[in-house]
């Protein structure tokens, strides 16, 4: 199976071909804003980090910006820092100018003399860089090119009924295809990490979902939190979810069956083919953030109770097994998987039609959010600003 | 007579209704071939559990076949499973590594 899509020198091809102007720090983020919408084909994203940091902190923003700036989905990029951003910008540009061969440049507000000039400068790269970028011709690709990214929103119990095992369908024959899909939202294996780990191809990566989740209730009570107190929240339950324990079993099914061969850290790129999962959050915006950074070129995202969020990068493809959702936010919604609940059609039929939906996708048709220009970010955080 | 809950494993012992289901009135999931009935004990919403036995105080409530959390108080047949009257059990990860 394949795809029209934008080859890369470095790793996995295209499904788009944005010029990313990427802010180094949270001081960046409203003149990225202004470049992006002065030049057609330029996205932006809104940092509200970069500066003021613990180590760790400032090691996650990288590894996302990094990331993001390495995706598959991105032509070239244009970052705007300050010039006094705890990592300045011409290292960020350095380090990303070490990862990719793509176009990058780097501007600074405190050098270049204010906003506007700064806006100027950018604005003309950003263009430059677009009409570069506009030249590129699709090719067709394999579909091992693609890394799917599976996300959950907005749970309730539709999801892990009809919406998780249709996508854990998709993932399935998309695997056996021979693309790559990702799950994440390691919070969310608690409680079903047993049978997730019952899933992996060898005996270290079993311990390490097991781990994972160990780790992550740890850290929480650290910081004072009981990883049951906040999950599931107060929509999953309103939603017939009642503890982690469910939301988690539910969860999971949207991962599939297949063999699990890597375990990633946050925003890390795999170096495996197959079923991967990452370490991330549970909130799913910041999920999303991470999978992007770690190279993922589609998501696909189910949701109960339904949600509007979009990344710049990456196209968010929203599915929804609740029919009421589906009708109250068509707006919101891409496809429509109710006919699972009321016994219609199977969640493999519809996981099995939505390969042609990724692929429809993949070739360059809009998702909803794509479409309204969102660009919903959130870096996870280790420890309070500095 | 309609379906209105699913049992997703043969070994749950509740079921989730797929529409709002008034006291006193009949809860219908497959069985296999069969449909299944049993009266709610009071009202459901949407989406929400039912018990499909009597389940003790401290008991297991499945789900997928899996232990989704224990009971805080004895719930009865037909009445409604939620965040109220169960709860998340402590993962014992330590045994579970091989």
């Amino acid at each position: 199976m394949q795809f029209w899509g934008y080859k890369r020198k470095e790793g996995r091809a295209g499904i788009r071909n944005h010029v990313l102007i990427l802010p180094a720090c949270a001081c960046g983020s409203e003149s990225a804003r202004v470049v992006a919408s002065q030049v057609r084909g330029a996205v932006n994203i809104v940092l509200n980090t970069g500066c003021s940091d613990v180590a760790a902190n400032t090691a996650m923003t990288q590894k996302v910006l990094t990331g993001f700036a390495c995706n598959p989905n991105v032509y070239g990029v244009v970052i705007l820092g300050l010039g006094c951003e705890t990592v300045p910008h011409r290292e960020l540009r350095e380090k990303i100018q070490g990862m990719t061969s793509k176009p990058v440049v780097s501007f600074g507000i405190q050098d270049e003399g204010g906003t506007l000039r700064t806006i100027e400068k950018a604005v003309r790269a950003a263009r430059d860089l677009a009409a570069e970028a506009a030249m590129q011709q699709k090719e067709r690709c394999d579909i091992s090119e693609l890394l799917l990214g599976i996300e959950c929103g907005g749970s309730d119990a539709t999801s892990g009924i009809a919406c998780n095992p249709a996508v854990g369908e998709l993932s399935d024959r998309l695997i056996d295809l021979g693309a790559s899909t990702m799950i994440s939202e390691s919070i969310e294996w608690i409680g079903g990490e047993h049978v997730l780990a019952r899933r992996a191809a060898t005996p270290e990566i079993h311990n390490q979902i097991i781990q994972v989740c160990q780790n992550y209730e740890e850290h929480l009570r650290a910081a004072g939190q009981d990883c049951r107190a906040g999950q599931p929240t107060p929509g999953n339950k309103a939603g017939g979810l009642s503890t982690l324990d469910e939301k988690s079993l539910g969860c999971i099914r949207k991962g599939g069956t297949r063999p699990i061969v890597e375990v990633l850290e946050q925003a890390e790129r795999p170096s495996k083919t197959g079923a991967i999962v990452m370490d991330t959050a549970g909130y799913d915006i910041s999920s999303v953030t991470s999978m992007v950074a770690g190279g993922c070129n589609a998501i696909v995202f189910t949701t109960g109770r339904g949600t509007p969020t979009g990344n710049a990068i990456v196209p968010v493809l929203k599915v929804t097994a609740n029919a009421q959702t589906y009708r109250k936010m068509e707006d919101n919604m891409d496809v429509d998987l109710s006919p699972i609940i009321t016994g219609e059609k199977t969640y493999q039929q519809m996981g099995g039609e939505m390969v042609q939906t990724i692929l429809d996708v993949c070739n360059g048709r809009m998702t909803k959010a794509e479409a309204y220009g969102f660009s919903d970010i959130a870096v996870d955080h280790i420890c309070r600003f500095v | 007579m309609e379906v209105n809950a699913l049992r997703l494993d043969p070994a749950d012992n509740v079921v989730t209704c797929v529409a709002p289901v008034a006291k006193g009135s009949p809860i219908v999931y497959p069985d296999g071939e069969e449909l299944r009935v049993l009266e709610a004990w009071e009202d459901i919403p949407i989406w929400h559990k039912a018990a499909l036995e009597d389940l003790p105080e401290g008991g297991e409530v499945r789900k997928y076949g899996e232990r989704i959390g224990r009971t805080k108080e004895p719930i009865p047949r037909g009445g409604w499973v939620s965040d109220k009257n169960i709860y998340s059990v402590p993962r014992d990860y330590d045994q579970e590594m091989i």
